[in-house]
């Protein structure tokens, strides 16, 4: 049963003050992970947004235990942690690695698939603005297909990378797929995923006002749309079998989504995209989610 | 109760941190290091040693995986060579840097291009200016020796350490050991306490992003600046040569072998020549003394046992008489000399000192390099009265 508004614990782990920008995703998203992980929590975070969220020494926005890392390494350092924990018979925390998409698809893909491969007890947050963003705007894998960055000028012509696939490929018990836009489903997946053993990876829509071109305040209507579009899916794979949840739920049950035109004509990053990519994403969106609702049906919670 | 083994310098090096009871291991297999992890895995499956051993996908993350551990307060241990030392570069900054008391076992290689598995010192002295201390081992028994050594100088100046010896010359050759009873081990190294606490009462963002200036906190408070971080370490490695030769006398003490000296010295008195060497090399230059002292020279032989922090007070004393010093480099600073030789030098130009310098590169790719190669080395030297400013090269006629 999903956690309602009024159920969420009061206590604040991001303070006020925190460096991100106006209408970030992230922040959104951040405030509720970290609520849902709670006290007995260590995280590993990379070079990243999330670092300069996180503040300049001497002062921190975030009040848990933080271990920076370098860029390639946030799988590698969280096994690090709870290899040491492990050993010294500290076995009460929640050992966490958060990176972007750049940080997991592309710099950091190595050692989060030997992580994974291992089955190494942790959790490892995936939050995914579509671009190196914390360097300007640079194109990741992860970055969509017809979206500009600075160095896709003429539009990116690869389609995402999915990293939902490669990790299923692992056989790692838990997976999840969620929206700051969608928070309470968020925050029940992450409570989910704490309470499981061995690798669990999620997989976090994060719109960027700077890096995607929409005004700051309709982070929550654009999260929103990427759902209703079905360009961003809310499922959970536990042991290999897929169900959706929330919006996305909803909307296999009712059969009702939005065309992709109306998530991609509010950003400035699909402001050169040609009506042939527009229709090509539609077929290719219209496609994935067909697999996504056969595999949804398979789930037995349809 | 001691006992002797015969065994080779990974063994060796495995077994050293068997005895520190090392907590984590993450280390990836290279040539000729190998038998480091097999050895090591061994011991944690049989329950010899109760650790946690990550196998690492990478060197890159052999290292991240000791630095986190580490952190988080576990005894940590990892072993490489080369290019694997090279893939951990960026890490190693970071070690240092995080001020963690990391130690690694390195089996002296040459790095490629073109590709070599043999030795030489290019890939631990390409890293000297990382912040880690490094040690370089004669023979197998100072692998043992340096590594229980290392546990209690790190930890105490929470500086990471590298144990090097040489590839294949020391990995693959079996010496007599003598193996430290655990007891005596277990007395002589305290365990290891962190400098952060990660489960204390208050959280804390370890290794944030610092600006160029102090700033104040929120009780206004004045903290460092990177700069400030920075300098501290140099502060720390510029006295942790009286930690190591505490810790050298105090093994001594203990184990009955010291080690409270910086470099070692052979046949030095009244010598007007020097040889100096580091690793392996110094027991050939130590013949090669015995050579040309036969044939009247007044020869002797230095060897550097700390590179890191350079010894050059000590060297500065142990070269004071010397008229002729003869630098043998397992290594190049490609576009200038071999490492010790230049280092040589500027502790030499502090003191005033002008004897002849002559630098040789040798044995580069685990080219064999003996005893008399390094007699006729330093005959020829003393001939062209140090003259000869650029590094000359030994065996590489084709």
């Amino acid at each position: 049963m999903t956690t309602k508004v009024m159920q969420l614990p009061e206590e604040e782990y991001m303070l006020p003050g925190t460096r991100a920008c106006s209408g970030c995703g992230l922040s959104l998203a951040y405030r509720h992970i970290l609520k849902a992980l709670g006290e007995k929590t260590i995280l590993t975070i990379p070079a990243c947004c999330l670092t300069v969220l996180h503040g300049l020494y001497p002062s921190t926005s975030v009040r848990l235990t933080n271990i920076n890392t370098a860029f390639a390494t946030t799988a590698a350092s969280a096994t690090g942690i709870a290899a040491g924990l492990k050993a010294l018979g500290k076995t009460d925390y929640t050992v966490v690695g958060i990176a972007g998409d750049g940080g997991t698809f592309d710099i950091g893909i190595q050692a989060l698939s030997a992580a994974a491969e291992r089955n190494t007890d942790f959790l490892y947050i995936c939050y995914d603005n579509e671009g190196y963003m914390n360097t300007g705007t640079q194109r990741s894998s992860a970055t969509p297909m017809g979206a500009f960055t600075t160095t896709t000028p003429g539009t990116k012509l690869e389609h995402k990378k999915d990293i939902l696939a490669i990790m299923e490929a692992h056989g790692i018990p838990y997976m999840a797929s969620a929206s700051p836009a969608y928070p309470l489903d968020l925050y029940d997946k992450v409570v989910k995923a704490k309470n499981i053993q061995g690798t669990r990876f999620m997989h976090i829509n994060i719109p960027c006002p700077p890096g995607w071109g929409y005004p700051t305040d309709d982070l929550v209507k654009l999260g929103k749309l990427a759902v209703d579009t079905a360009m961003w899916v809310l499922l959970e794979i536990e042991n290999g079998v897929l169900r959706l949840t929330g919006r996305s739920r909803s909307m296999a049950r009712s059969g009702k989504k939005k065309p992709v035109s109306q998530y991609l004509q509010l950003q400035g990053r699909f402001k050169h995209i040609t009506p042939e990519q527009i229709d090509y994403l539609q077929d290719w969106t219209d496609k994935r989610w067909q697999r996504f609702l056969q595999r949804h049906e398979l789930s037995g919670t349809a | 109760m001691s006992k002797v083994q015969i065994i080779n310098g990974n063994e060796t090096a495995a077994m050293g941190a068997k005895l520190c009871r090392v907590q984590v291991i993450a280390a990836y297999p290279i040539t000729p290091q190998s038998k480091i992890p097999e050895t090591l895995i061994k011991y944690v499956e049989s329950g010899e040693l109760e650790a946690e051993f990550i196998r690492v996908e990478s060197e890159h993350s052999a290292l991240t995986v000791c630095i986190s551990a580490s952190t988080v307060g576990a005894r940590v241990f990892t072993a490489t060579a080369a290019n694997g030392l090279a893939y951990m570069h960026e890490q190693l900054h970071w070690a240092a840097g995080a001020r963690l008391p990391i130690v690694m076992a390195l089996a002296n290689r040459g790095l490629g291009a073109p590709w070599t598995i043999f030795n030489d010192m290019q890939d631990s002295i390409s890293q000297r200016d990382t912040g880690w201390m490094q040690v370089y081992c004669r023979d197998n028994q100072e692998i043992m020796d340096s590594i229980i050594m290392a546990y209690k100088i790190c930890e105490q100046l929470h500086v990471p350490m590298m144990v090097c010896f040489d590839g294949f010359v020391l990995s693959h050759t079996v010496m007599p050991v003598e193996i430290p009873d655990q007891k005596q081990v277990d007395a002589f190294l305290p365990p290891y306490v962190p400098h952060l606490q990660v489960d204390g009462p208050d959280p804390i963002n370890i290794n944030p992003v610092m600006l160029a200036d102090p700033r104040a906190n929120a009780q206004g408070v004045s903290c460092p600046s990177y700069m400030g971080f920075r300098m501290r370490l140099q502060e720390t490695l510029e006295s942790a040569g009286d930690v190591i030769l505490n810790v050298g006398r105090e093994f001594g003490e203990v184990f009955g072998r010291s080690y409270e000296c910086l470099l070692w010295e052979y046949r030095t008195e009244g010598a007007d020549t020097i040889l100096l060497t580091m690793g392996s090399l110094a027991n050939e230059a130590s013949l090669a003394v015995d050579a040309l002292r036969e044939k009247g020279w007044k020869a002797g032989a230095v060897a550097l046992r700390v590179f890191r922090p350079f010894p050059a007070a000590t060297l500065r004393q142990a070269l004071s008489d010397a008229k002729h010093v003869v630098i043998f480099d397992k290594n190049i600073s490609y576009g200038n000399e071999g490492a010790t030789c230049t280092e040589t030098k500027a502790a030499l130009f502090e003191g005033g000192l002008r004897p002849t310098i002559t630098n040789y590169i040798v044995g580069l790719g685990g080219k064999s390099v003996v005893a008399a190669d390094l007699e006729a080395a330093t005959i020829k030297a003393v001939e062209q009265k140090g003259q000869v400013s650029t590094p000359q090269w030994i065996g590489v006629a084709v």
